[in-house]
């Protein structure tokens, strides 16, 4: 079993710029992409990132389910966040996964790629932009402005619910 | 002063736990007691065990404890020296003096306060009991051994809190390691604690365990399992890796490391195992409450006490087994005057067997009631609409009886607060289910019930098998297999035969229904991945050399699986797959192997369901089609015929009958000095079984109107009619061979329907009768 942890990102940047003034409040999330969407989940729900994992594919599940990680001796469910927003496979490349913990589980979203850990201003949220489609906005919190990009925030509790109906 | 108050808090956890101990032991003893009240060891014990709660209640500030037991101590003091005979009125007031005390204990636990409870009217009326007349002159003997209930208080106050060091440091106080009850259920707490060899905790009457055993936290129980599970799989891998490698010394060492991880991954297992009668010693009680409660008589029989099963399996069927216990003194039993009228004895009867068979425990709960109606049972169904009028008359009475599990059903006429509020049955099969067991239930007719549940000796670390199938590994449970088949070249396309379109193989005889794993898994799925429509595998493709088949089973049934490949066995930690795909029946869960990939854990049972290759229908057309009698695939249950003989009674395989028929007395004439009856243009011998097998007079006499019942067995063209009094049923069971009395046609004894039935070899009794009779048969080369 070969250990493919992989953290691509700098380390989150300590903010000394106002260490005399009143601290501003910060929140940090792990960003990734996929597609043209740039996602976010925060920082601290985030255990680690990997890079493209073998996994072992789950029959009779959603297909939402991408298949079954070994992580250090745990089993952790992998779910392809392209299928269940409802976006078309990746043509190629090599995924990424986010390993997330919600409650005591833990899941592993396979992304496109991995993003920079980034700083937001929590006075900056806003609702879902009417622009997005139908699933994807079942998924979404809200979003942040950045430069020139728009920040989605993943509802992660809602990512990882597999649809009921479908599994037997 | 926090030092003061930590003291005290473990002596207060202390005493939670020991006295949750004892008050369960007390259940038990009290009831035995009633059984025999001058048992003087019993009565010692109790007086011992109130006597120490009271006096630490005392200690540590309880007044309203101490009140209510100093006057169970008082009454009890009065019972052992004989001024006062135990009734049921006083037995009902001890045990509601411990149920108060269990109650108050909760409350001492939640907020170390003893609660509000007014205990005062119980108090009372136990000191009034005690005062009221009842002299009687027993001789006082001082029993000399110590019983466990001071032995393991003393050991206790010697031994401390050594082992608790494992103590969670999470933990606010030790008393909150026991888990309180939910408020409405009976207030039986969860035992924290496991003594390591301690093997008789609740016998009241064996010798002291003196300082053998250990005090040892559950949770620590818990990460020592996980620890071994994890070493099981490290052990795996570096098993594989040594093998490739080749390097003698380190494949020495790798054994060694091999046979240790086994024999310490056994007794880590052994820890946890606790007997059976934990959990069975709170029947007692519960049935004699209920018994009185409905103005019944029950008796309550356990067999099979010291039979051990893993912690946790013991708690997750106390509640399964308690609603089955509940059920039977509920609805299974009848009212004493209604068992009289039918004959049977004013007592009912429950029996809770609990054995090891086949990798698995096996727990049956029998009572001698009125048996279940499967008619009622359809009619019922139809009534709440969960099966269709049509459906209800295609239905076996195995199918029929299988419709009490459905949720939502119920037939009790009026529901009782103790069961019959129609989420019983349901909930009793999920629960068993959800830990990997079975549950089924046999009946007759106004004779009595059967349930039987089989579950899994252990739950993390099985031996299993390891197949591959569209290019993905998976593992069987080895419990659920049976043999491996290998069928080349031209067998595979004559040994596989179709079916009402469904493939099977011809297994010694005996046809063995097939599915395909990679169809079940990928290809017959509707609303999968693979959304094509379901299209039954049909068999192997006409270019397919080699079939692979695990022949497996379920639910008592054969089945075969066929896969691409089949590797080697192993053992494996089964890791349970996250609650969201829980939910699919044909997995039981995940497995990491040695080559650290994940391999998912096939459901053995689940998985034939989906493929229907198990189920009464398919066993109809796979009886039809082979020609053979409708029997299970496996033949190890014989067909019996149940009758009644004087006062025995007797079963006789029901291949051996030809015929039951019906006689008017009048009927019976005299030739030779035997008893004949004119019988299809013969004549046929009577034979008087009772008469034969020394039985007594039958319970209810027949009169002169009724008719003989006469079982006929035919041979060679000779016909011989055994007289009996009544034919009761037609039952399957499962006979070991017994213990034969040559020279009388017993063939041996079984517990069949709850009740001890004699089974007839019917030649052998025939020849013992009447010799020239074979004689005769066997001139003509018949037999």
């Amino acid at each position: 079993m070969s250990d493919t942890d992989l953290k691509t990102t700098a380390p989150p940047a300590l903010d000394t710029t106002n260490s005399n003034a009143l601290p501003v409040r910060h929140e940090q999330f792990c960003t990734f992409r996929l597609g043209d969407l740039l996602f976010g989940v925060e920082v601290l729900s985030v255990q680690e990132v990997l890079l493209e994992q073998e996994m072992t594919r789950m029959p009779l599940a959603d297909p939402v389910v991408r298949g079954l990680i070994n992580l250090r001796g745990q089993i952790v469910t992998a779910i392809d966040l392209r299928r269940r927003l409802g976006l078309p496979d990746l043509d190629g490349g090599h995924p990424m996964n986010v390993v997330v913990r919600s409650g005591d589980t833990a899941f592993a979203l396979v992304v496109d790629e991995i993003g920079d850990v980034v700083d937001v201003d929590p006075t900056a949220f806003e609702s879902p932009p009417e622009t997005l489609a139908g699933k994807a906005r079942d998924l979404i919190l809200g979003a942040y402005k950045l430069e020139g990009r728009l920040l989605l925030v993943l509802d992660t509790e809602c990512a990882t619910t597999i649809d009921d109906s479908i599994i037997r | 002063m926090r030092t003061l108050m930590s003291e005290l808090d473990e002596v207060l956890g202390e005493f939670l736990i020991e006295s949750y101990e004892n008050l369960d032991r007390l259940d038990q003893d009290l009831v035995a007691l009633e059984d025999d009240p001058t048992d003087r060891q019993l009565l010692s014990g109790i007086f011992r065990t109130i006597h120490t709660i009271k006096g630490t209640c005392g200690f540590l500030g309880f007044s309203k404890l101490e009140a209510l037991t100093h006057a169970g101590e008082s009454m009890l003091s009065k019972l052992r020296d004989g001024e006062l005979v135990l009734d049921a009125a006083r037995t009902s007031a001890l045990l509601a003096m411990v149920d108060a005390v269990r109650q108050m204990l909760a409350a001492i636990e939640a907020t170390a306060g003893e609660g509000d409870g007014d205990y005062s009217e119980l108090t009372t009326h136990i000191h009034a009991l005690t005062d009221a007349d009842g002299h009687v002159d027993v001789a006082v003997v001082e029993p000399a051994a110590v019983t466990p209930a001071t032995a393991e208080a003393e050991l206790a106050k010697t031994k401390k809190s050594k082992a608790k060091k494992a103590v969670d440091p999470t933990h606010a106080e030790p008393g909150a390691e026991i888990t309180p009850e939910p408020a409405g259920v009976e207030p039986t707490p969860a035992t924290p604690d496991v003594s390591a060899a301690d093997k008789a905790p609740a016998a009241s009457h064996g010798p002291g365990q003196g300082d053998s055993t250990i005090r040892v936290d559950v949770s620590l129980l818990d990460t020592l399992m996980n620890l071994v599970g994890e070493l099981v799989l490290a052990r795996n891998q570096i098993v594989q890796v040594t093998g490739a490698y080749g390097e003698p010394d380190l494949a020495t060492a790798a054994q060694r490391l091999n046979l240790i991880t086994t024999e310490l991954q056994e007794g880590v297992m052994k820890t946890r195992m606790q007997p059976i009668g934990q959990v069975l010693g709170k029947f007692p009680r519960i049935v004699r409450d209920i018994a009185i409660g409905l103005g019944k008589q029950v008796r309550i029989d356990l067999e099979g006490k010291e039979t051990e099963l893993d912690k946790t399996i013991n708690e997750a069927i106390k509640d399964p087994l308690t609603h089955l216990v509940r059920n039977s003194v509920d609805h299974g039993l009848e009212l004493p005057e209604a068992r009289i009228a039918k004959g049977k004895d004013p007592e009912g009867r429950v029996v809770i067997r609990a054995f090891h068979e086949g990798g698995q425990v096996n727990i049956e709960i029998a009572d001698d009631g009125a048996g279940i109606d499967s008619e009622r049972i359809k009619a019922k169904a139809i009534e709440k609409a969960l099966i269709t009028i049509a459906q209800a008359e295609r239905m076996t009475e195995r199918e029929a009886l299988q419709l009490i599990f459905l949720a939502g059903f119920s037939t009790a006429e009026t529901v009782s607060n103790i069961s019959g509020r129609g989420v019983g049955m349901d909930v009793v099969k999920t629960n068993i289910e959800s830990i990997g067991g079975t549950v089924d239930v046999q009946t007759a007719l106004g004779v009595g019930t059967t349930f039987k549940i089989k579950i899994p000796l252990t739950l993390a670390i099985i031996p299993a098998l390891l197949v591959t199938t569209d290019g993905d590994r998976y593992a069987i449970p080895q419990v659920s297999l049976l043999e491996l088949l290998r069928l080349e070249g031209e067998q595979v396309r004559t040994s596989i035969e179709m079916i009402h379109g469904a493939p099977v193989y011809r297994l010694r005889g005996n046809l063995l229904p097939l599915c395909h794993l990679g169809h079940e898994l990928w290809r017959s799925d509707p609303d999968g991945a693979n959304p094509a429509p379901v299209t039954p595998w049909r068999g192997p493709s006409a270019d397919q050399r080699v079939v692979n088949i695990v022949v497996l089973q379920a639910d008592g049934r054969h089945f075969g699986l066929v896969v691409d490949d089949i590797s080697d066995t192993q053992e494996i930690v089964v890791k349970p797959l996250d609650a969201q795909l829980k939910s699919i029946s044909a997995f039981a869960g995940a497995t990491i192997m040695g080559d650290g990939r994940v391999a998912l854990i096939l459901d053995v049972l689940g998985l034939a369901q989906k493929a229907h290759v198990i189920g009464e229908a398919r066993d109809r057309a796979l009886a039809k089609a082979s020609g053979a009698k409708a029997e299970e695939v496996i033949a190890l249950s014989e067909s019996l015929l149940l009758v009644q003989v004087g006062d025995r009674r007797v079963a006789v395989p029901l291949s051996l009958v030809a015929r039951l028929e019906e006689f008017p007395r009048s009927s019976v004439e005299n030739a030779g000095g035997r008893s004949v009856v004119q019988y299809r243009g013969e004549i046929m011998p009577l034979v008087d079984v009772a008469y034969a097998l020394g039985a007594g007079p039958c319970a209810e006499a027949a009169t002169e109107d009724e008719p003989l019942h006469a079982v006929v067995y035919s041979a060679g063209g000779a016909s011989m009619g055994l007289l009996v009094d009544k034919i009761l049923d037609i039952v399957e069971e499962h006979v070991a061979a017994g213990e034969a009395q040559p020279g009388t046609g017993i063939r041996g004894s079984a517990v069949i329907a709850g009740r001890v039935t004699d089974i007839v070899d019917v030649v052998e009794l025939l020849r013992t009768i009447d010799p020239a009779f074979f004689l005769s048969i066997d001139q003509a080369g018949a037999l």
